[in-house]
């Protein structure tokens, strides 16, 4: 049994046919010449056997230049699964995606390394104290990984989120670059069961990580047949390079046959042309060499077409994700990744906003809407995120939350066939023959059966504004609800079989 | 045997299912009498009417009443609540009248000359309706006279305009200065409401109270009903 996700059944589309052929053909030109530069030598080496020309680069850091032949492409992208099954702890948490199909799912991320918290101070007016108001005011701290925990109880509870992208860089005292990857795993997979994915931050760590998912599945096969957990890589550095410690992950992950999104994120102006087509050609080219890459390392693993484009801001250079063009890249993507019929990992609602408010709002729905329209299949929405993905907000994940069920709701397929327009006619004649005319009476099955979006669920009484406030509430709400931990006897295993985790985190041992 | 139908019949105006065939919240009366039959069939069995009304169709809506509060009803179920009431409350004038048993009053509406949108007047004509009040719906772009006449000829205690309008509210104080004239006005409760007007402007017409939506229109009803008791 696999989540609903949101059926787009008419995606919006950017680009015209011969537009999407133009671009896989630059993209096919790019990887031939240029080419590519890979710091990694097992990339080289693995190119090199299926017919790429390399050539050694001279320098400080040992690198390749590296043709890849459109035969080849051709050839490594025949493997690729169309369908990827992306497991969870509780299997009606899974996740069914097809590279053919828009069938939208909703997923967290990214890691950021602030954690916002906040507190409603009441103030009183100066000359009438009987006027009070309260305010919110956002503190932010370095995130820890009780905040991880916290987060991914909320996300199991939020209806919208289909699955959990770690969120929080976990920058406890204790945690360590040896300890991290086991600690972050072992967090989110013990407060959430919906799949995970997260990225690797030592490859030494990925056996430790992949045998506590083992543990929890119930097994080597029980993983296989349900990845409960999966992996995203940045193995591309724009332009075109493959560097060396991720691709060094990428290759072993997809050595072991679990599921992996290979993402890029050029951004417009700087590691990337500003133009729309330029962009998209080379990160087109740049995805398109890591899923090779992946398929000649292990024919068939499952992997997604990542894509992560943005526009840099003029006033500083550094990230624009809150630019209309941002959206149309990733919506050209998502059109490029159907093209080929891989399922794509996809990117919106991530804001230049630091604090919740009226420009986070206005930033990431316009991005949600127009994106969520588009049909990727994993939509890595920037729940609660701000500040170009540095800071996570609690409150602003319960927001979006609300606002993904109006865009769930908007992009229902109309239901439009003989039997409800006879029914329509019907009804139609009927009221208007009353004295009254009113078609309420007709309003009430179709209001009990889920047809009719809700009210939005934080508007406040009377003429003042009170979201933050009533969001908040649902906020602690929500923490204060129980999650289903990994049960006592495989937690016991994992603390066990597993080194480095933080006996802390053990709820049987702190009685929680 | 009388207990199980005011029961039913209390249970029906919950669910706002005003005849047999008429859908309620949930399936579970599917088929079963309304409160249309429910009614005709406690009077056939000799329910006194005062028992039927406070023990059914009141009690059923004061349940109506604290579902809509607690934000578990709309505005569709309260209505269709008060419509079932409504028609119960048909069925029982010629018992109620026999019995000398008085509504809780009589209150005329209509939209003003020049208007003709209703959708406002008729929810409040049926909430009223089923709140106990005996309703006449003049209709629509009525014009003066024939609201003074209705309220020379038939006596009743509360009158309601209604206009949408901005070009057409000033009407009503065209009918509030008719029935003046004509020396009724002391007679009659005059209520206005409509998204154009405001409580400052009733108080410019000379009106007696205005009502923000249909829900207003029956507590101040309520509010002159228990001052004079």
């Amino acid at each position: 049994m696999a989540r609903e996700g949101i059926h787009v059944e008419r995606p919006y589309e950017r680009l015209n046919k011969d537009q999407v052929e133009l671009i896989h053909q630059a993209s096919m030109e790019i990887l031939q010449d240029p080419g590519l530069i890979s710091f990694n030598e097992e990339a080289v080496n693995i190119f090199h056997s299926h017919g790429a020309e390399v050539e050694s680069l001279g320098g400080d850091h040992r690198s390749w230049h590296v043709k890849l032949p459109e035969q080849l492409m051709t050839s490594a992208l025949k493997s690729v699964p169309k369908t990827v099954t992306l497991g969870a702890r509780n299997p009606d948490n899974s996740l069914v995606m097809n590279g053919d199909q828009p069938k939208v799912y909703l997923i967290t991320g990214s890691e950021t390394n602030i954690w916002l918290d906040v507190e409603f101070p009441e103030y009183v007016h100066k000359s009438d104290s009987s006027k009070k108001i309260r305010v919110p005011e956002f503190k932010p701290r370095r995130g820890m990984v009780e905040d991880l925990c916290q987060s991914a109880r909320v996300c199991e509870h939020l209806e919208m989120v289909d699955g959990f992208i770690r969120n929080v860089n976990i920058q406890d005292r204790d945690i360590t670059p040896e300890n991290k990857d086991v600690n972050k795993f072992f967090a989110s997979l013990n407060n959430n069961t919906k799949h995970f994915m997260s990225g690797l931050t030592s490859l030494d760590q990925l056996d430790n990580v992949v045998r506590m998912a083992e543990l929890i599945a119930g097994g080597k096969k029980q993983l296989a047949d349900n990845p409960i957990i999966s992996f995203i890589t940045c193995l591309v550095k724009s332009p075109l390079q493959f560097v060396d410690d991720t691709t060094s992950t990428f290759i072993e992950i997809c050595r072991r046959g679990l599921p992996v999104a290979v993402s890029s994120s050029p951004q417009a102006g700087t590691t990337a042309p500003i133009k729309e087509a330029g962009i998209m050609a080379q990160i087109n080219a740049e995805v398109l060499a890591g899923i090779a890459l992946g398929q000649l390392v292990k024919p068939g693993v499952p992997l997604l077409y990542g894509s992560v484009p943005v526009r840099a801001r003029m006033d500083t250079l550094s990230d624009s994700y809150g630019a209309v063009e941002t959206s149309q890249y990733n919506i050209d993507c998502v059109q490029m990744a159907r093209f080929y019929g891989i399922p794509n990992y996809s990117t919106s609602g991530v804001c230049d906003s630091k604090i919740p408010g009226q420009q986070s709002s206005i930033e990431r729905l316009f991005s949600d809407i127009v994106v969520a329209m588009s049909g990727p299949q994993y939509l890595h929405c920037a729940f609660g995120l701000l500040e170009c993905n540095s800071v996570f907000s609690l409150l602003q994940a319960v927001l979006d939350d609300a606002h993904f069920k109006m865009i769930k709701h908007f992009l229902k397929q109309p239901r439009v066939d003989q039997t409800e327009i006879e029914s329509v006619l019907k009804q139609i004649r009927s009221v208007v023959d009353t004295p009254q005319k009113l078609y309420i009476s007709h309003i009430r099955p179709v209001l009990r059966s889920g047809e009719i979006s809700g009210l939005y669920p934080f508007e406040g009484s009377g003429e003042t504004d009170q979201v933050f406030e009533l969001a908040f509430d649902r906020m602690e709400e929500l923490l204060a609800k129980p999650v289903q931990h990994i049960d006592e006897e495989t937690t016991a295993r994992i603390f066990a079989e597993v080194p480095g985790i933080l006996p802390r985190l053990n709820v049987y041992e702190r009685g929680s | 045997m009388s207990k199980d139908i005011i029961a039913a019949l209390k249970e029906n105006v919950i669910q706002g299912r005003k005849t047999k065939d008429d859908v309620g919240i949930d399936d579970s009366l599917a088929d079963k009498p309304g409160v249309v039959e429910l009614t005709q069939q406690a009077l056939d069995d000799k329910v006194a009417p005062q028992e039927i009304i406070t023990e059914g169709l009141t009690a059923g809506m004061e349940v109506v009443g604290e579902k809509f509060s607690n934000k578990e009803y709309f505005i569709p179920d309260m209505l269709a609540s008060a419509e079932a009431v409504g028609a119960a409350m048909d069925i029982l004038k010629p018992a109620l009248e026999s019995a000398k048993v008085e509504t809780k009053g009589k209150f005329a509406i209509a939209t003003v000359k020049g208007d003709i949108h209703d959708i406002g007047k008729n929810i409040v004509a049926i909430l009223l309706k089923g709140a106990g009040y005996e309703v006449h719906d003049l209709g629509i772009d009525v014009p003066e006279d024939t609201v003074v006449d209705f309220v020379k000829n038939e006596k009743p205690q509360y009158l309601g305009l209604s206009a949408l309008l901005t070009t057409t509210m000033t009407e009503m104080g065209v009918v509030i200065k008719a029935l003046d004239e004509s020396k009724v006005r002391g007679n009659v409760k005059v209520l206005i409401g409509g998204a154009a007007v405001s409580d400052e402007f009733a108080r410019e017409i000379g009106a007696d109270a205005y009502c923000a939506d249909a829900f207003a229109a029956v507590k101040v009803l309520d509010s002159y009903q228990q001052a004079k008791s």
